[in-house]
């Protein structure tokens, strides 16, 4: 069956130096254990209503980098095969048949990603909203509804992957005809894998590179038995990425503290964005204080106001994007007497801040040309 | 200063692939095949041919969409402002082309006019996307189908000719032999793959220095961008720029050396995927010198773009008029699962200049979805058919966009405007200088405009267009620089939603011609149609029988894949239709029509035989 893995003796690795120690217990030996799952899948749906988004973001992690993963750069981890729609070498049938492998069972273990918004196929009379391969049978498209009810009883565990499959997104803005919603209201919130894993959402819109490269990282080493069960949040998000606000890691949070607000007609300075629309406030995202890869780019911190895309109430309760987001209209008021103050007062201890002491002058007479001879 | 080393392209050379196979025509002997989902593309397609074994060509294809989304219908009644951060969730590759599209439109809508600086922001994020875009794609995606490890299977007299075959351009990119570069390019293995994969990074580490965030940007605004702009940040981008104008030097040898080795080795090829030259381009990079965003003047700051917006009809440039692109957009309902909209509201009568606007035009289409069972002799797909009105002829026109950089090349060439330094068009070609870098002295390639219309030359366009992306780069980065250090740093304008206006853009996604058409009432969205290149090229028989181009291409290709018919990996059909780089968040299939004397069977690969029928 293929997919894209690698035999890391086959590359040279390893193998070698542990051979020439046989016979006695080489001490570095001690700290290399056998993962308990010596291998894994990963299967990749990206067949939801989304926009592959977050697969192209998965190409663009360095932390690790999926060739990291694929090619074992990582010691202890269980051998990965990706069977990934944007990047498989195989085609049609070929590329789906571990997916039919997996729904029966017969593929253990298995990790799933699933990307895009989940449609609501009941609210119509025929017909499809989305699929992935046809049906050999009735040469109807196999939904992709069925593809998650046929392979979430057999995984090991399954992470949804960008706002989308997590929470709805931006397809299941109000009005839309679709019905679609996130992979934890399709499957239910208190849903756990047949191995006890709840669903892991890794929202983002797209998911941030690191951010997810990181979860499945995680995700490899629990499944090699070298980490606890990951710890989520109520929304289902890992702990150590959602848990702070935009604004708590933002740049810009120094203009905010000293009320110093950009308007339209300077976007473009450094000064705090939160006048123009930025939800960075309330807003449980880590990639101002990131980065958006190799720590270039973001969102408040680069320019961009925060639309809140990592929520669970994207796009809705962040719509219009580019109106202040009425909180903030309290508390830039509330800011404003103290932060104009401070201000102030900053401005005058840095005047005298930027002043060398008085005593570093040239005082002594220029010395004459004998002297510098 | 003279260029030390200079290249011309060589698919175009007499003495090889003389044209058509003549072997007598035997009868045919036709088996159903299908590929589902083709990968190494965005979204998901499926292909079901019908292929004739004892002549060895494609038979017929048809094309359908199996995901619908339906963002003309939410956005009904939404904040035009919005427009942009929406639309760009269309596509997960370049959704930043739909959120610049789409603030073009705004742009025009709310008749506001950025400053020149963030003009040139935005086109240095949007020229970092295509070095991006086509560098993963070319050699991460449609490379692995040249590569030893593809062609070892599918062709191994080709393998052992490559073998055999020194490479014109070794010392240049430092493979010996077309074998070499083929190894090379094995996926997670050859050296090559895994460089593309890091230029892939560092050209999107580019692109978040200037719009934030890859792929749905965060600093563009109606009226600019919120880019901090400064020394710094121009550097940043210019010292990544020059790590990947070296690499391209490198890198378009080696395609040429690759892509001229297939015509050579198999004598014929450039009939694989070849179809009449129907190219539209729409245009990329505004010049903040002359573009005001003011549809009466939208003739003269197209054609100030830096990438020629343009039709070009067997080889003939018909138009480069922006507003006559617009007139000419003509949406056909096809073989879809939509309810027609010729009865119901017309939006815009007239366009700003009094030209009547037809109601199958973007302005005037009402999209209502209705879903239903796929019938190929019916409606069989979720997208429709984009045409393009010829004014000289009345004929409706399914043009294709050659993967985007065969029709952007070859508008630009033809137009012979674009003349900015680093860049030139003569007419007949394109000229792009690569200055001195690092390791290697400068260079210029010439792209010129090639015989064909094909698989080979849209992928070969694809390197071209790299190197075209990077030379624009260097000539807006001292565009931008020279802002800064006049001290003109601003980056946007101030604007307000009219209560009532109509809006149109026009960009050049990756994959090809892209644009976004709002009316807006009472403040708010009133009808919104984006559409973009995939549309064109992935729609189906319109309701004259005109096949989409996808169909097009695939029909009446040649095969010269060796696998017999139990091994067939259907190759020379994955390069046709990987070279217009499919781009399907929109969802395409492909399906064979009903025929006589079918013997329907599965390639070997899949799980399911069929009975054969006859």
């Amino acid at each position: 069956m293929e997919g894209l893995s690698f035999d890391p003796s086959s590359a040279g690795c390893g193998k070698g130096a542990v051979a020439t120690m046989e016979g006695r217990e080489f001490y570095g030996q001690k700290t290399q254990h056998t993962p308990s799952a010596p291998a894994i899948d990963i299967l990749w749906i990206t067949a939801g209503l989304g926009c592959d988004g977050d697969s192209i973001s998965m190409t663009a992690a360095t932390q690790p980098s999926i060739e990291d993963l694929l090619r074992g750069a990582i010691p202890g981890l269980p051998r990965v095969t990706l069977h990934h729609p944007v990047l498989s070498f195989s085609v049609g049938e070929e590329f789906l048949k571990p997916f039919h492998v997996a729904s029966r069972g017969e593929l253990k273990p298995f990790l799933l990603v699933v990307e895009g918004s989940i449609p609501n196929e009941r609210n119509k009379q025929e017909g499809y909203w989305a699929g992935l391969g046809t049906d050999a049978v009735t040469g109807q498209p196999i939904k992709t509804c069925e593809w998650i009810d046929r392979l979430v009883p057999h995984a090991w565990g399954v992470v949804a992957c960008g706002t989308c499959a997590t929470y709805g997104g931006i397809h299941a803005m109000q009005g839309n005809p679709t019905g679609c919603m996130g992979l934890a209201d399709y499957l239910g919130w208190q849903w756990t894998s047949a191995a006890g894993l709840p669903l892991v959402c890794v929202p983002g819109c797209p998911v941030q590179p690191d951010n997810f490269m990181e979860v499945i990282l995680y995700l490899l080493n629990q499944a090699a038995g070298r980490a606890p069960m990951i710890p989520l949040d109520d929304q289902l998000r890992p702990r150590w990425l959602f848990s702070s606000t935009v604004h708590e890691g933002c740049d810009r949070g120094g203009y905010y503290e000293q009320a110093d607000f950009a308007g339209r007609l300077d976007a473009g300075s450094s000064k705090c964005i939160v006048k123009l629309g930025c939800w960075g406030p309330v807003v449980q995202c880590n990639v101002g204080k990131r980065g958006w890869m190799n720590g270039i780019g973001g969102c408040p911190n680069i320019g961009g106001v925060c639309i809140g895309c990592t929520m669970p109430g994207f796009p809705d309760k962040f719509m219009p994007f580019l109106d202040e987001p009425p909180g903030a209209q309290l508390s830039t008021t509330a800011v404003v007497m103290y932060g104009k103050t401070v201000r102030a007062l900053r401005n005058f201890t840095r005047a005298s801040l930027n002043r060398e002491p008085e005593w570093r002058a040239n005082n002594s007479p220029a010395p004459s040309r004998s002297e510098i001879r | 200063m003279r260029p030390l080393v200079r290249f011309a392209i060589h698919g175009f050379k007499k003495d090889v692939a003389i044209a058509i196979i003549k072997s007598t025509p035997r009868k045919p002997q036709l088996v159903e095949m299908s590929w589902d989902p083709i990968t190494r593309i965005v979204g998901s397609l499926g292909i079901y041919t019908k292929i004739d074994f004892a002549n060895r060509r494609v038979a017929e294809c048809y094309s359908t969409s199996s995901i619908f989304r339906g963002y003309s219908v939410f956005m009904k009644g939404k904040d035009p402002r919005d427009a942009h951060f929406i639309t760009s969730r269309i596509c997960g590759i370049c959704g930043d082309n739909h959120a610049t599209c789409a603030c073009y439109a705004q742009n025009m809508a709310f008749g506001i006019r950025p400053p020149p600086l963030a003009e040139w922001i935005i086109n240095l994020g949007e020229a970092a996307e295509y070095m991006f875009d086509h560098c993963l794609y070319q050699d991460n995606l449609v490379g692995v189908d040249f590569c030893e490890q593809m062609v070892r299977q599918t062709n191994p007299s080709v393998l052992a000719k490559a073998e055999k075959t020194p490479a014109p351009h070794a010392g240049l990119h430092g493979f010996r032999t077309i074998a070499d570069i083929m190894r090379a390019m094995n996926p997670f293995e050859g050296a090559f793959y895994l460089e593309a994969l890091r230029m892939s990074r560092l050209t999107r580490e580019m692109f978040c220095l200037m719009e934030g965030r890859h792929v749905h940007p965060s600093t563009l605004y109606p009226g600019g961008v919120g880019t901090v702009p400064s020394v710094q940040l121009f550097n940043d981008y210019l010292i990544r720029l020059l790590t990947y104008v070296e690499f391209m030097k490198r890198v378009v040898p080696l395609h040429d050396d690759l892509f001229d080795f297939f015509y050579e080795a198999l004598p014929g090829y450039e009939k694989v995927g070849e179809r009449r030259v129907l190219l539209g381009c729409w245009g990329s990079f505004n010049n903040p010198e002359v573009c005001d965003y003011r549809y009466e003047t939208m003739p003269d700051w197209g054609r100030a773009m830096f990438v020629t917006p343009g039709v070009v009809v067997d080889g003939q440039l018909v138009t480069d008029d922006l507003v006559d692109i617009n007139l000419g957009m003509r949406i056909l309902l096809g073989s879809s699962f939509y309810d027609d909209w010729q009865n119901r509201e017309t939006f815009v009568t007239r366009d700003p200049l009094g030209n009547p606007i037809d109601q199958r035009h973007p302005w005037n289409q009402t999209t209502s979805p209705k879903p239903q069972r796929r019938d190929f002799a019916g409606n069989y797909t979720w997208v429709m058919s984009p045409r393009w009105h010829d004014r000289r002829t009345g004929k409706i026109l399914a043009l294709d966009t050659g993967g985007g950089p065969l029709a952007r090349l070859w508008v630009t060439a033809l137009a012979g405007k674009v003349d900015v330094g680093y860049i030139q068009a003569t007419g007949a070609s394109v000229k792009i200088y690569l200055p001195k870098t690092v390791n290697l002295p400068d260079v210029e390639f010439e792209w010129k405009i090639p015989r064909w219309s094909n698989t080979l030359e849209r992928d070969r366009a694809r390197t071209y267009f790299q190197a075209y992306a990077a030379a624009a780069a260097l000539y807006f980065v001292e565009k931008a620089l020279a802002e800064v250090h006049a001290g003109r740093l601003k980056t946007s304008t101030e604007y307000k939603v009219p209560n009532e206006a109509i809006g149109c853009g026009f960009h050049e996604a990756v994959r090809g011609m892209l644009s976004h058409h709002v009316v807006i009432r009472d403040g708010k969205i009133a009808n919104y149609h984006p559409y973009p290149p995939t549309c064109w090229n992935a729609s189906p028989r319109d309701a004259d029988g005109v096949p989409g181009p996808y169909e097009d291409a695939v029909q009446n290709t040649p095969l010269f894949e060796e696998s017999d018919q139990a091994d067939f990996k259907g190759i020379d059909i994955m390069r046709t239709v990987r070279s217009f780089d499919p781009c399907l968040p929109c969802g395409v299939h492909m399906y064979l029509g009903p025929g006589r004397e079918l013997q329907v069977r599965h390639a070997p690969m899949f799980g399911v035989q069929r009975t054969a029928e006859t």
